[in-house]
């Protein structure tokens, strides 16, 4: 079943890339995508089908400082599934999601703790290049933020400049990008123009094109349609229906709807900790635990 | 009220309620005109400068003003005084260099201190030093490298050493402006470059610099005005010389030192001279900026 019988297919899978980004990250890890074993015979013309990879915390701690937002988390996302988080804010939602590309390091004074495991590869092992790791987990942020200074078509090809692709590859990872975050239609005529010029859901399917152009096997989403209306709210998780078959999702969100509607699996956070983590129906229909069901019937929060 | 909600009259007690009162009106007024006062009074220096500059100005200028040297040659009422030639070349050789140096060096310390050193204690006792210089009187520049590269070295003027002295003015003007700007560039521009997985660098050069470069031009474009319009620190640097020079090892004429040496002339067609040079310097300023406008503008959309 290979995918290139599809007319549009370009994003990654001619490319090594695609393989496995353990390898590149210089650790004797298990090959996470092998085609062999890949894609469902439901390959749609604007999508790789592949195997994304699977990812758990074992333990995962993080602090800002001295105080501890994540509390020692365990906890899976399958592959190929999407997993939504929920939990009142500052439950640690999102610092959660920003340790596993290894964003939370970046601000002065948070550190973490645990491990990360992206299929077998320990991410915080000290051989992993975290350049390395953030190719392999896109992420899309609260608020469309595209370059403000680069056009539609720079500001997918950003991801791929930045990462040193070649100039002649650019333009069909480009096409193909945009594709693949349902864009294509609505800029192609217009890939000139500025980026910020394009309407609020727009700029959010860019900013998932933009991380979907340099082939990342897992996409982390922050609350990625809270800045938008209901329209371009639907747009996105139609998105993300579309994109698990090709990447493993984790999606934070406030919305409990938005969970219920996109998730395969939703995982509820109260104070740093995990309270309970299951298949999203089970989580709004019969939670376990008395506080994830004061939680989802809006009892608090 | 009535059950269906229609609205009622409004009733006089209503209208006067609602309506301006006579003391806001006239407290309205007046902040009104004293605003728009000042904002006159602020104006009348500015245009005043700049008609007795077109009007002194045009006086002296001509072909011939723009393509001669001074001769010196000032004592005789009708002699050949020559043009400012050697003074509209010697800033702009004095303060290309100058900007070539102080220009990087300021970026490259403001974007230190950005994406760097933040409040880490070097960076803080950084601001407070670039602060400090910011502050310094231009002549004492000049009298620093007078000291250290004239004094110290057992020298002559050179146009390089006024370069020095202009670059030292010119640094922490640069750094400031910078820094300012490059701290509006938003975070989260940053946080989803270095998600896309490019190294902190190619950040910096890629994302954070060329949002923030239509306001460093402005910064620069300040220092460089500033900077060509200074007279203390050539007085003793680069020293005051008629002839054309490209060496920058040698004494070099600039166009403050020219007006600052012919506005105390007593031969009027001298003072003309300053005038017209004067107005050379406001619009070599000019043009500057305009450029850069242009060069700004057309990089934020490629």
């Amino acid at each position: 079943m290979t995918p290139d019988a599809s007319p549009h297919i370009t994003a990654g899978a001619p490319a090594p890339s695609a393989e496995s980004s353990a390898e590149k990250m210089l650790q004797p890890g298990q090959p996470t995508a092998d085609p062999a074993t890949s894609a469902p015979a439901s390959s749609s013309a604007a999508n790789i089908v592949k195997r994304g990879p699977q990812v758990r915390l074992k333990q995962l701690r993080a602090f800002y400082g001295s105080a501890e937002q994540v509390k020692g988390i365990d906890l899976e996302f399958p592959a190929n599934q999407v997993t939504a988080i929920i939990g009142p804010s500052g439950c640690g939602k999102s610092t959660m999601v920003r340790c596993i590309n290894r964003m939370h390091e970046e601000i002065p004074g948070a550190r973490a703790e645990g491990k990360v495991l992206l299929d077998d590869l320990d991410l915080y092992n000290s051989s992993v290049d975290v350049i390395a790791v953030r190719r392999a987990i896109g992420m899309v942020f609260q608020k469309p933020n595209p370059f403000p200074t680069m056009s539609v078509f720079d500001n997918v090809a950003s991801g791929l400049r930045l990462t040193g692709v070649g100039r002649n590859e650019l333009r069909p990872k480009v096409e193909a990008a945009l594709r693949g975050a349902g864009l294509w239609e609505e800029v192609a005529d217009r890939l000139s123009e500025p980026g910020i010029g394009l309407s609020g859901g727009q700029q959010q399917r860019l900013c998932i094109a933009r991380s979907l152009a340099v082939d990342p096997e897992v996409l982390l989403m922050d609350e990625p349609c809270s800045a938008l209306d209901p329209i371009a709210t639907l747009k996105i998780e139609e998105l993300i229906a579309t994109l698990k078959q090709r990447v493993t999702i984790v999606i934070v969100t406030h919305n409990m709807q938005q969970a219920a509607r996109v998730a395969d699996r939703t995982a509820f956070m109260l104070s740093g900790e995990m309270v309970e983590v299951g298949p999203t129906k089970d989580i709004f229909t019969t939670p376990s635990d008395s506080r994830t069901e004061e939680y989802v019937t809006g009892k608090f929060g | 009220m009535s059950a269906q909600g229609a609205t009622p009259p409004a009733t006089p007690n209503r209208i006067e309620r609602f309506a301006v009162s006579p003391r806001r009106r006239r407290s309205d007024k007046l902040a009104r005109s004293l605003v728009l006062a000042g904002t006159v009074i602020a104006l009348i220096p500015l245009v005043l400068v700049i008609y007795y500059l077109l009007h002194e100005g045009l006086k002296a200028w001509s072909p011939h003003f723009f393509t001669t040297d001074p001769t010196g040659n000032t004592f005789f009422k009708n002699s050949d005084i020559g043009g400012i030639r050697s003074a509209m070349l010697g800033t702009i050789e004095m303060v290309a260099l100058a900007s070539a140096i102080a220009v990087p060096v300021g970026i490259g310390v403001a974007v230190w201190l950005v994406e760097y050193g933040k409040q880490h204690w070097f960076a803080q006792l950084v601001r407070f030093f670039v602060d400090v210089l910011t502050g310094v009187p231009s002549i004492v520049f000049g009298l620093f490298i007078y000291i250290v590269l004239i004094i110290g070295t057992g020298s002559t003027f050179a146009g390089y050493k006024g370069s020095l002295a202009l670059a030292l003015l010119m640094l922490p003007v640069v750094t400031r402006s910078a820094e300012v700007v490059l701290l509006l560039v938003p975070g989260a521009l940053r946080e989803s470059a270095l998600a896309l997985g490019a190294a902190r660098w190619k950040v910096i050069f890629r994302i954070v610099l060329p949002t923030a470069l239509s306001g460093m031009i402005t910064g620069v474009l300040l220092a460089i005005a500033r900077a060509a319009g200074e007279t203390a620190p050539l007085l003793f640097t680069a020293g005051a010389t008629n002839k054309t020079s490209s060496n920058l090892g040698e004494f070099m004429n600039s166009l403050p030192v020219q007006i600052y040496n012919d506005v105390i002339s007593p031969t009027q067609s001298v003072v003309n001279r300053a005038w017209g040079a004067a107005l050379t310097l406001v619009v070599l300023i000019l043009i500057l900026n305009l450029v850069a406008r242009l060069v700004s503008r057309r990089s934020r959309l490629a």
